[in-house]
């Protein structure tokens, strides 16, 4: 079978052959043959949260906050926030997705162990799922922006680029977060991770104000994050305020962040599932 | 190519098999073969090595030390192709609760490569074989533990494999769910399918077993067929008899050991009874009321794979 070395999501690390084989595949259509049970609240959910999120925050906080018309360059805080909000929800599902469910095939349910006396190997669990997540994530944004143009909240057609931002920075939460999960035997980890990582990066990344108004000592650190990027990179696009360079810079720092966590993923994935 | 599909070649051949985690050994270089359409099994209690030598076979975990071959395969270099070919019943269902009955035969068909409409032909079948049908579009939760079992062994067939490995298929199973599963599995060995087994209730291994290690401590303590071990480690019969020990009063095993000497050529004194291993077990039944020794009960059965056990460890097999 010379089609099982094929790569599949184009990266080659480590030791020859891809990163992954084709078998992987499989691995996605579980997560979709699940997903077809519920995908009606799904949708539902991908639709209203943004609308909820926008309506409140966007128009009704906007009301006051462009009232200082010069605070933010003169851009409607719904605006402003609409593109920062698809990537930080992507970024969120995309969290969440990779923890307590990966633990739950790993060690809960070990539905993972099931799949490995297949032809599967954890190499394939593990970009499977990295593609179910990234799948997510698109459809997440996906809906998000139909929600977006629906309330007139983009000044940019290239907006529909803030989709595969907010993917790309889902990979760089989800891949370092299943490398983390696979290393655990329960989820007493996670509520840490999300307190005092995710939750403060969705608060302090630059969503609703510029990490400019962040005290100077912790604006370093808000570079360093990928949320910070992926909601900077999404809002120059979504505003038309395209900046060439700061774009590339953005873009390669969510690239890495990514490409380092699926590298660790690897390792922990195997280090767990083939003793 | 090193993989032929002559009838003689082993299904699995092994030798000095060692597994270690860190300084624990696991599995001690063990020795075994198992030939197409025998029914090999693993007897021995918990924690002996038994799941460790099956995840090695199952080529999830890597081998430390020794030779295995599995369909005269390579397990480090050939698992994907090993695995396609085995079925694994694991101890743990590992079913997906979120797929149904039916959902869950259906993706593990896809893990194999085969076709929807293939994996669906397949899933369809198999649900008749181990009675599920009527399950089929169900949640997998609230089904029983027997049903699960036979679920997973389901699971295990879509494949078509050639050889069946089972760790522990019936434990937890109530004696009705056990004795069904059991049909299945000899269903299975008539249709030309290997199984290896591991299992710590002897009945289990009486029943099912061609032929079987004994596994103790990460060692083969004896391999045989059942019938083969208890001729050549126990006696035809065991006569096992009860005190009543009343209230208070300390265990006298010396004067009692003393009483029971020469009765037999073998035996054993339990915490909780004696056992005398004995050609005619009414014989020393007999005799042992004549020196005077009066049992509270007197049983005479044949001897089993739990004797055998006994005699080669010390220990009872069962906790």
């Amino acid at each position: 079978m010379s089609f099982a070395r094929r790569s599949v999501l184009g990266l080659r690390l480590g030791r020859p052959g891809a990163i992954a084989s084709r078998r992987s595949l499989r691995i996605l259509e579980h997560d979709l043959l699940v997903f077809r049970r519920g995908w009606y609240s799904y949708l539902l959910s991908g639709l209203s949260q943004p609308f909820l999120f926008l309506v409140a925050m966007g128009i009704g906080l906007g009301l006051y906050v462009n009232r200082n018309a010069s605070a933010l360059g003169g851009v409607p805080y719904l605006d402003y926030i609409a593109p920062a909000l698809l990537v930080t929800q992507a970024m969120m599902a995309a969290a969440f997705e990779s923890a307590w469910p990966i633990m739950g095939k790993i060690h809960w349910q070990k539905t993972y162990h099931a799949a490995l006396n297949t032809p599967l190997t954890a190499l394939d669990l593990l970009a499977g799922d990295l593609m179910w997540i990234a799948f997510r994530a698109t459809l997440l944004s996906v809906l998000f922006l139909a929600v977006i143009v629906v309330l007139g909240a983009a000044a940019s057609p290239l907006v529909v680029l803030a989709v595969p931002i907010a993917v790309l920075t889902a990979m760089a939460f989800a891949a370092p977060i299943m490398a983390f999960t696979a290393t655990r035997t329960g989820d007493s980890g996670f509520n840490a991770l999300f307190r005092f990582g995710i939750t403060p990066l969705f608060l302090f990344s630059g969503t609703f104000f510029p990490i400019e108004k962040l005290p100077l000592f912790l604006q370093p650190v808000a570079w360093l994050t990928p949320l910070y990027h992926g909601v900077a990179a999404a809002r120059s696009l979504a505003l038309g305020q395209i900046e060439l360079v700061g774009l590339s810079v953005h873009i390669a720092v969510l690239v890495a962040v990514a490409g380092a966590g699926l590298f660790a993923a690897r390792i922990t994935f195997r280090r767990r599932l083939e003793v | 190519m090193s993989e032929t599909s002559s009838a003689s070649q082993p299904q699995i051949h092994a030798r000095g098999l060692t597994k270690r985690f860190g300084s624990f050994t696991a599995v001690d270089g063990i020795d075994f073969d198992v030939a197409p359409g025998e029914a090999f099994g693993f007897l021995g209690p918990n924690g002996a090595g038994k799941t460790s030598a099956m995840r090695m076979i199952g080529t999830v975990s890597p081998v430390t030390a020794g030779e295995l071959t599995i369909f005269g395969l390579d397990p480090a270099r050939h698992g994907a192709r090993i695995r396609s070919r085995l079925g694994v019943v694991p101890q743990a269902d590992t079913l997906d609760n979120e797929l149904s009955v039916l959902e869950n035969l259906l993706i593990y068909g896809r893990y194999f490569d085969l076709s929807w409409a293939e994996s669906r032909r397949r899933a369809t079948e198999l649900l008749e074989f181990v009675q599920l049908t009527e399950r089929a579009n169900d949640q997998v939760e609230p089904l029983s533990g027997g049903m699960k079992r036979r679920l997973v062994i389901a699971r295990a067939l879509i494949n078509e494999p050639s050889l069946l490995l089972l760790d522990e298929p019936t434990t937890g199973l109530d004696p009705q769910a056990r004795h069904l599963l059991w049909d299945r599995l000899y269903r299975l060995k008539q249709r030309g399918v290997t199984l290896c087994l591991t299992t710590h209730y002897m009945d289990e291994a009486e029943q099912l077993c061609d032929r079987l290690v004994v596994m103790d401590r990460a060692k083969i303590v004896a391999e045989g067929s059942p019938r083969e071990l208890i001729d050549r480690y126990v006696t035809r019969e065991v006569l096992e008899l009860r005190f009543h020990r009343p209230e208070g009063e300390t265990d006298d095993s010396a004067v009692l050991g003393k009483k029971l000497e020469g009765l037999a050529e073998r035996i054993e004194q339990l915490p909780d009874r004696v056992l005398v291993y004995a050609t005619d077990g009414e014989a020393a039944a007999a005799a042992a009321y004549e020196r005077g020794l009066r049992p509270a009960s007197v049983l005479v059965r044949r001897s089993s794979l739990e004797d055998v056990f006994l005699r080669l460890t010390g220990r009872s097999l069962a906790e």
